[in-house]
């Protein structure tokens, strides 16, 4: 299971994306269980609406922090995260 | 016992609350209290939401509401739906007896997150056997409404020498019925199945044979089914964290408020576990007793004290320690570390034996009649 780069990408609905005022973080909570997440893979995982694919979600973030080359990291992880059932695609 | 230990309190993460011990369902592996029938109040509906909130202010996340069976408690969606408010994932771990979809439905619209089936076994003979109650066609209906209205699906199978051999049946049943994740629990010996040890303890070939063929399985179903395993730790040789760590994680609170450091705390000695209905649960959690008896590592024995794993397992489970050595601070007698070792090899031998003599032990059923009987 990898990403593939023209569908659009979405949260899953078996799990949920939340900010943790008390751990100053987000995490994804899902059947008695919890991941906490850094603050590039929250922002990562923010944009995963179903609206966007893979390309529309790197240039969004090499916009917002004003870089460039953030591709790979940014497939690495979704990719992961794909594994770990908390995206989908169509 | 001056702390450094004590000065590093980590908030509960996780909320368990027992609404209730009343249940229709007998399982004789239940981890109630065997005396379970000597408490019979229950919180009522707005100590409960203080609890909740309380919690969740300190920063519990997940939230299980169990018991007994939770779905006795007329006011469970209204609890449910304080939860949801407070930013709760709540889990509701339940046996299905008395879930309509209706109350399915009301339920999801009141903000549950996750609903967790218990089924006893692959057949209707052996589930309503166990249950000591006919649920079998009832939970797999269950099981299929959950998933229809959208909720991840958790089907949960108690595992024991009674239907360990229905190993490869119990996976191929929890795939048709479209679950999420599986979890294959085996039994851990507190309570009720510490009592029916000798006729639950699987032996150690019928343990090998049946992890093997759910590990197999777990490759099988990859990215479809979630399969968890939990080990039976009398075939390990090191205990298991339990807990994650005395008042460290994990909060549980008994039907009659009860607050617990762990859902079997009720059953050590001398802890005088406080009640929600006289402290609150920040009193509770830092300052309580009970709550950090356990706390750190100044309290342990050796070989614990002068050990260097005891970071990673806290010297294994407190009740275990008792049940077996009748000495609460002593090493879990599962470490191979502990002089005790020999009690859990022949509580093994012991479970063989019987399993190999074809005799029947009768079990007995988790009830109120037993219960007061009992104690
Ligand atoms: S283990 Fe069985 S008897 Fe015990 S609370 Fe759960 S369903 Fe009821
Ligand atoms: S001796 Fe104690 S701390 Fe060391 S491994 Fe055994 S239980 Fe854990």
């Amino acid at each position: 299971m990898t990403i593939n780069h023209d569908q659009p990408i979405s949260f899953s609905p078996l799990h949920r994306l939340q900010w943790e005022e008390a751990q100053q973080k987000y995490v994804i909570l899902y059947p008695e269980g919890m991941v906490e997440l850094n603050q590039s893979s929250a922002e990562i995982l923010k944009l995963c609406d179903g609206s966007r694919a893979l390309p529309q979600i790197v240039a969004e973030l090499e916009e917002k922090f004003a870089t460039a080359g953030l591709t790979n990291d940014i497939t690495n992880f979704l990719n992961v995260a794909l594994q770990n059932g908390w995206i989908r695609q169509a | 016992m001056a702390g450094s230990d004590k000065l590093n309190i980590t908030p509960p993460r996780w909320l368990l609350a027992e609404l209730s011990y009343k249940c229709p369902l007998q399982c004789p592996y239940c981890s109630n209290p065997l005396d379970y029938a000597k408490y019979p109040d229950e919180l009522g509906t707005d100590d409960w939401k203080r609890v909740l909130s309380e919690a969740r202010k300190m920063g519990a996340v997940q939230l299980g509401f169990s018991g007994g069976e939770p779905l006795t408690r007329q006011d469970l969606s209204e609890l449910v739906r304080h939860a949801r408010e407070l930013g709760y994932y709540s889990n509701l771990i339940t046996s299905g007896y008395g879930l309509t979809e209706e109350k399915i439905v009301e339920l999801k619209q009141a903000g549950l997150d996750h609903i967790q089936v218990s089924i006893q076994a692959s057949t209707q003979e052996l589930n309503d056997h166990i249950a000591g109650t006919a649920t079998y066609q009832h939970k797999q209906d269950v099981a299929k409404l959950v998933k229809k209205h959208g909720y991840p699906m958790v089907l949960c199978v108690v595992i024991h020498r009674e239907n360990i051999h229905q190993m490869p049946q119990i996976l191929e049943m929890a795939e048709n019925l479209g679950a999420d994740y599986l979890e294959l629990a085996n039994t851990q010996y507190y309570g009720w199945a510490h009592l029916n040890r000798d006729a639950l303890l699987p032996t150690r070939e019928q343990f090998e044979e049946a992890e093997k063929i759910a590990q197999a399985y777990k490759e099988k179903v990859a990215g479809k089914m979630k399969i968890y395993y939990v080990v039976p730790d009398f075939y390990e040789d090191r205990p298991k964290a339990c807990m994650n760590g005395w008042g460290t994680t994990f909060l549980t609170i008994a039907p009659d408020g009860t607050a617990l450091p762990c859902h079997s705390a009720r059953e050590l000695p001398g802890l005088d576990c406080p009640n929600v209905k006289d402290f609150s649960i920040a009193e509770i959690w830092n300052e309580s007793k009970t709550f950090n008896f356990f706390r750190g590592t100044e309290w342990m024995q050796e070989p614990c004290r002068s050990c260097d794993e005891k970071h990673k397992d806290f010297g294994g489970c407190r009740c275990q320690a008792f049940l077996f050595n009748g000495d609460m601070y002593s090493t879990d007698p599962v470490c191979g570390k502990s002089p005790e070792r020999y009690r859990i090899d022949a509580a093994i031998d012991s479970a063989r034996q019987l399993a190999l003599s074809g005799e029947e032990k009768p079990l007995v059923f988790r009830n109120s009649k037993n219960s007061k009987q009992l104690y």
